[in-house]
C-alpha cells in the first residue's frame, strides 16, 4: 500500500534555513522517522536529525509536526491522509544547529541547578525501605524520557527568550517535585522552586501536560501541588485560583 | 589547523550504564575525568532495557544468593564463561543495585518495602530488580544524576562543576592514540583518543593515559535488530586497531521476541517480562510448543506439562519453571524452527500471549511500555490480543579480552566494561545480566584506570603522525566527490549479515559472507559524502563502516572456526556441542596488513571451590573427560 507523500523539511544551518519540499514513498506502517530516513538514504545524506530507540523511549527524536510537538518515532503515518503536506520542523524554543537538529545546552543547564536527591545521614546503601505507594508519585516524574517539548511549548520560554535564566521549564520543576516527593529526600526544596527555580512563572496552562509522550500529568501532579507546597509561605494567587478551577482527583500531597 | 585538545587522566567512550558507572569511580578516586558519547547525554543505550538488573539480593526469594547466581550465569553461558568474572558479577551486583538506591533510584518494591524482583530466563529465583518495564531508563537516569551531583559537589569546591568530570556529548571518537617512543612510559601505551564533534565536525584531541571502552554492541551491522545507530561496534573496531584482542565473537545474541510488523519496527524488543509475568509462546496451531524443545542439559530444570508451568508463578518451591523461560538462545531457536515448519504467525513469527493470561490492569501496570508500543506502533492491544514476535539481534558476548579484576586490555592504559566487554556471558547471555554487568564492572573499570595511572611514572604522548593520519582518515570522504553512497554500502552489509551470518549458521553460507564484506571493504574505501561538516549524518556514517565492516568480519571467521553449536551460535553443519570446543575461546586480532586473525586459546579450568558449585552429573554434560579427571581429582584432595 505504499505511495508517495509531500513532506516539507525545514532544512538550514545556524538559524539561516528555508522549508524544502519532497515526494517521498511511504509504505505501510511507517511513522514519520522512517520517512525522514529515507530521505537521508535516497535524496538528501545530510539530513540531520536525532534518534536512537525508534520506539518512543529515549526522547531523542523530537521535532514539530505540522507545528505540533512530537517524536518523530511515534508519529505514525496512517493518521494523516496521503494527500496532506506534512511539514516537519525543529523545535522552535531551542536554536537550530542544522535541519532538525537543535541546541538543547539549555536543558542540561537547568538540569544542573536543581540541588541533587538529598538522602539523610547515615541510611547504608540495602537499608533503604520504602512502600510502592510512597514512590509511585515520584516514579511518575522519573517516567520522563527528557524529549525537552514541555520546555518546548511552554509559552513562558517558547518566545521568551529573556525568562529562560529566570525559569527552569516544566521538565526541571517537575524534578523539583519528583525530588520534593521521594520518601528519603531531606533537601527543603519549596521555597528554591519559587525564589530560584521560576515556579511562579507558571500559570498552569497544562500545554506541558498536552505534549508529554509519557503522559505525565505534569501540571496536576507535580505543579500544582508544588505551588501548593510553596503556599504555605506565601500566597500565589493563581494556586489558589487553580483550586478553585480544576477538581483534583489525587489526594493533596502531605506538607512536609 | 589547530585541533581542539584536553588534558585528562581518564577518559570514557560511552555514556550508558558501564561508561557513566566507570566515569563516577574514576572521579570518586580523584581522577580528571571526560566521558565522550555520540548521543546526548542521558540518551545511550542503556536507556533501552526494559526487564531488569540481575542481583541476588534475596529479597523476593530468601533462597538466593550469589552462589545460586553464578550457577546459573554459567549455565546460561554454557560454561563457556570467564568464571571469575560470572563470580565478581554474582558476587558485588547486590552492592552496585543498592548504591543507586542511595544515589536516587526508585525501584518497584516488595511487601515489606524492599526492592522487589522479577522471575527472567535462565534465573532460579525471581532476581531481578526493575522499575516496570522501563529500568534502564532508571538505570541511566540514576547514573547521570550522580555525575550531576558530582558535578555540584566539584563547583562548590572547586567553583567549577567542569573541573573534574566533563561530559562531551555528540562527539564520536574514531582513534585510539598511542606512545610509541621507546623510555616514554610503558611503550606502546595508550596516550589519548581523537575524535569530531557532530555538531560542527570540528576536530577534537583528548590527552589521556587512560581510556575505558564502554561504547556497547555491533547490532546495526544486522538488518533486524534492537539496537540503535549507535551500536556500530565502535569500540570493538577502536580495540583492534589499537592492538588489542577481542574474545567470543561468533555468540551473538539473537533475542527471541522482537515486533515482526510492522516492517519498519521490525526487531524492536518486546521484553521478555512479558514471559516473566505469564506470557505463553504459541504457534499457528495454538500450542505451547516450547514444551517440545526443551534440551537434554535442561531437561530436570523445567516444567513438562502446561499445569506444572503455571502453578510454578505462585508455588516455586514444588514445581519447575514454565519452558518459555528457557535461556534466549533455546527459545530464539525454537520460535526459528516453528516458522521453518510453516507454523508461524500471519506475519511471520510466533504468537506471544499475555491477555489471556493477566487481567488487562495488570498487564498495563506491569508492562507499560510494551502496551504502549504495540497501541502506538502496531495498532495491537495487547490486553486483548496476542502480539506477533520473532528473533531479532540484540547483543554481543564477545568483546574485549580484559583482565576479570580490573578491565585492562593487552594495550596499556586501555580499559572495556559493558557490552563491549567480554567473557562475562560466555556463548550466551542471561536477561538482566547486562545491567548488573555495567554496574560491577564499569566501576572495576574506572577502579582499574584509576590506579593504573596513578602507577605511571609519567604520561604517555601520542605520536603526531598518528594524529595526522586519524585526521586524513576523518577528512577523506567528504573530499570524495560521487563516491559510494556509505547508506548503501551499509544496507548491503545489513542484509549479508543478516542472512548468512545470523541466528543458524553454515560453512558455505559464512564463508560467501566473508567474501561480500571484502568487496564492501573496497566499497566503503570509497564511500563519499556530500554536504559540509556540520551535523553530517552521510558523513558519521560513511566514517562508522570501517567499524561495522572490521567487526563483521571478526563475527563470521570466528563463525566459520567453531565447529560446533553453543549459545549464541548455531552451526547449521555441526548442530551439537562439543567439550572439546567448550575449552577454547577464538581470539580476534589484526594482523600487520590489517586483516582479521583468530587464535585459539584454552580456557583456564574453573576454580575448585566454584567447581564445587556443581554436580558432577551436570559437569559431565559439558567437560571433557580429560577435564573431568583433573578436576576430580582436585575434588578428592579437598574433601
Ligand atoms: C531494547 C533493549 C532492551 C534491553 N533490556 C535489557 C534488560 O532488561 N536487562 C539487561 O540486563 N539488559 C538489557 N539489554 C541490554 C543492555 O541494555 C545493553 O547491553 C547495555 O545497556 C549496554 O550498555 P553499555 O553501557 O555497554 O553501552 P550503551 O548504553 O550502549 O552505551 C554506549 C555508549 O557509547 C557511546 N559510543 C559508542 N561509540 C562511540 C564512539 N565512537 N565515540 C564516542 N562514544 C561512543 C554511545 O554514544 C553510548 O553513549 C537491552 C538491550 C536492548 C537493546
Ligand atoms: S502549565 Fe506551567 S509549565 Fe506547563 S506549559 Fe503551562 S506555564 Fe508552562
Ligand atoms: S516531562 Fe514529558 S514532555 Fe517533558 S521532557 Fe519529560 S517526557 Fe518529555
Ligand atoms: S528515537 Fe527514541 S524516542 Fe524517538
Amino acid at each position: 500500500m505504499g505511495y508517495k507523500a509531500k513532506f516539507r523539511v525545514w532544512r538550514g544551518e545556524a538559524g539561516e534555513g528555508a522549508l524544502e519540499d519532497f515526494v517521498v514513498e511511504v509504505n505501510e506502517g511507517e511513522v514519520v522517522l522512517d520517512v525522514i530516513h529515507r530521505l537521508q538514504a535516497t535524496q538528501a545524506p545530510d539530513l540531520a536529525v536525532r534518534w536512537n530507540c525508534k520506539a518512543g523511549k529515549c526522547g531523542s527524536c523530537s521535532m514539530e509536526i505540522n507545528g505540533k510537538p512530537r517524536l518523530g518515532c511515534m508519529a505514525r503515518m496512517s493518521t494523516f491522509t496521503e494527500e496532506e503536506t506534512i511539514t516537519v520542523t525543529p523545535m522552535r524554543t531551542f536554536p537550530v544547529i542544522k535541519d532538525l537538529v537543535t541546541d538543547v545546552s539549555f536543558n542540561y543547564e537547568k538540569a544542573r541547578e536543581i540541588p541533587s536527591f538529598t538522602p539523610p545521614k547515615g541510611v547504608a546503601p540495602g537499608e533503604y525501605r520504602m512502600q510502592q505507594v510512597d514512590v509511585e508519585r515520584s516514579q511518575e516524574f522519573r517516567k520522563c524520557i527528557e524529549c525537552f517539548m514541555c520546555n518546548n511549548v511552554c509559552h513562558v520560554i517558547r518566545d521568551h527568550e529573556e525568562n529562560k535564566q529566570a525559569f527552569a521549564g516544566p521538565r526541571f520543576l517537575m524534578r523539583i517535585a519528583e525530588l520534593d516527593m521521594h520518601p528519603y529526600d531531606v533537601e527543603d526544596r519549596q521555597n528554591s522552586a519559587q525564589d530560584e527555580h521560576g515556579l511562579g512563572y507558571c500559570n498552569i496552562t497544562k500545554c506541558c501536560t498536552e505534549v508529554c509522550p509519557e503522559h505525565i500529568k505534569i501540571t496536576d501532579n507535580a505543579l500544582i501541588p508544588m505551588k501548593e507546597r510553596v503556599v504555605d509561605r506565601r500566597y500565589d494567587p493563581l494556586v489558589w485560583l487553580g483550586n478553585k478551577i480544576f477538581r483534583r482527583t489525587k489526594e493533596k500531597t502531605p506538607k512536609a | 589547523m589547530d585541533i581542539e585538545r584536553h588534558e585528562y587522566d581518564v577518559v570514557v567512550i560511552g555514556a550508558g550504564g558501564a561508561g557513566l558507572r566507570a566515569a563516577i569511580e574514576a572521579r570518586q578516586q580523584g581522577k580528571r575525568t571526560a566521558i565522550v558519547c555520540k548521543s546526548l547525554f542521558g540518551k545511550a543505550h542503556t536507556v533501552m532495557a526494559e526487564g531488569g538488573a540481575a542481583a541476588a539480593m534475596g529479597n523476593v526469594n530468601p533462597s538466593d544468593n550469589w552462589k545460586v547466581h553464578f550457577r546459573d550465569t554459567m549455565r546460561g553461558g554454557k560454561f563457556l564463561n570467564n568464571w571469575r568474572m560470572a563470580e565478581l558479577h554474582a558476587q558485588e551486583s547486590p552492592d552496585r543495585v543498592w548504591e543507586l538506591e542511595a544515589w536516587g533510584a526508585l525501584f518497584d518494591r516488595t511487601k515489606d518495602g524492599k526492592i522487589s524482583q522479577r522471575n527472567f530466563g535462565g534465573h532460579e529465583y525471581p532476581r531481578l530488580a526493575h522499575v516496570g518495564d522501563r529500568t534502564g531508563l532508571e538505570l541511566i537516569r540514576t547514573l547521570q544524576q550522580r555525575v550531576v551531583a558530582l558535578q555540584q559537589e566539584d563547583e562548590k569546591l572547586h567553583g567549577d562543576p567542569e573541573a573534574y568530570i566533563k561530559v562531551f556529548a555528540e562527539c564520536t571518537i574514531t582513534r585510539l592514540l598511542k606512545d610509541d617512543s621507546p623510555g616514554h612510559g610503558p611503550h606502546g601505551a595508550i596516550a589519548g583518543a581523537f575524535g569530531y564533534w557532530r555538531e560542527n565536525g570540528r576536530f577534537i584531541r583528548f590527552d589521556a593515559p587512560a581510556v575505558v571502552l564502554a561504547t556497547g554492541g555491533i547490532g546495526k551491522s544486522y538488518t533486524v535488530t534492537s539496537n540503535s545507530w549507535e551500536y556500530t561496534g565502535d569500540g570493538h573496531a577502536l580495540a583492534l586497531l589499537a592492538g588489542a584482542s577481542l574474545i567470543n565473537m561468533e555468540f551473538i545474541q539473537f533475542h527471541p521476541t522482537g515486533m515482526v510488523w510492522p516492517p519498519s519496527v521490525r526487531g524492536i524488543l518486546v521484553t521478555e517480562s512479558v514471559r516473566g509475568d505469564g506470557g505463553v509462546l504459541r504457534n499457528s496451531a495454538g500450542e505451547r510448543f516450547m514444551f517440545n524443545y526443551i534440551p537434554d542439559v535442561f531437561k530436570d530444570k523445567y516444567a513438562t506439562t502446561e499445569e506444572e508451568g503455571d502453578r510454578w508463578y505462585t508455588d516455586q518451591a514444588n514445581n519447575r519453571r514454565p519452558p518459555e523461560l528457557l535461556p534466549r538462545d533455546e527459545v530464539a531457536r525454537a520460535i526459528n524452527s516453528e516458522v521453518k515448519a510453516g507454523r508461524g504467525s500471519p506475519q511471520g513469527g510466533v504468537f506471544l500471549d499475555v491477555s489471556t493470561r493477566l487481567p488487562a490492569a495488570e498487564i498495563v501496570k506491569r508492562l507499560p511500555s510494551m502496551h504502549h508500543q504495540f497501541k502506538e506502533l502496531a495498532d495491537v492491544d495487547i490486553t486483548k490480543e496476542p502480539m506477533q514476535v520473532g528473533p531479532t539481534c540484540h547483543y554481543i558476548m564477545g568483546g574485549v579480552e580484559v583482565d576479570p579484576d580490573t578491565q585492562a586490555s593487552s594495550v596499556p592504559g586501555l580499559f572495556a566494561a559493558g557490552e563491549v566487554g567480554g567473557g562475562l556471558h560466555g556463548s550466551n547471555r542471561l536477561g538482566g545480566n547486562s545491567l548488573s554487568d555495567l554496574l560491577v564492572f564499569g566501576r572495576r573499570a574506572g577502579l582499574g584506570a584509576a590506579s593504573y595511572v596513578d602507577g605511571l611514572s609519567d604520561r604517555p604522548e601520542a605520536a603526531a603522525g598518528d594524529l595526522r593520519a586519524a585526521e586524513a582518515e576523518a577528512l577523506a570522504p567528504l573530499d570524495r566527490t560521487g563516491g559510494e553512497n556509505p547508506y548503501t554500502v551499509h544496507h548491503e552489509l545489513q542484509q549479508s549479515m543478516n542472512s548468512l551470518v545470523g541466528i543458524i549458521r553454515k560453512a558455505e553460507e559464512i564463508t560467501e559472507a566473508l567474501e561480500v564484506i571484502e568487496k564492501l571493504k573496497h566499497r566503503a574505501a570509497n564511500a563519499g559524502s556530500p554536504g559540509t561538516r556540520i551535523y553530517n549524518p552521510g558523513w558519521h556514517l560513511a566514517l562508522d563502516l570501517r567499524n561495522m565492516l572490521l567487526v563483521s568480519e571478526c563475527v563470521a571467521k570466528a563463525a566459520l572456526l567453531r565447529e560446533e553449536s553453543r549459545g549464541g551460535h548455531t552451526r547449521d553443519d555441526y548442530p551439537g556441542m562439543s567439550s572439546d570446543w567448550r575449552r577454547k575461546l577464538l581470539v580476534c586480532s589484526l594482523d600487520d596488513a590489517g586483516a582479521v586473525e583468530i587464535e585459539e586459546q584454552v580456557q583456564l579450568p574453573l576454580r575448585p571451590d566454584l567447581r564445587d558449585l556443581f554436580d558432577l552429573a551436570e559437569l559431565e554434560k559439558y567437560y571433557t573427560e580429560a577435564e573431568l579427571a583433573e578436576g576430580g581429582a582436585t575434588t578428592v584432595k579437598e574433601a
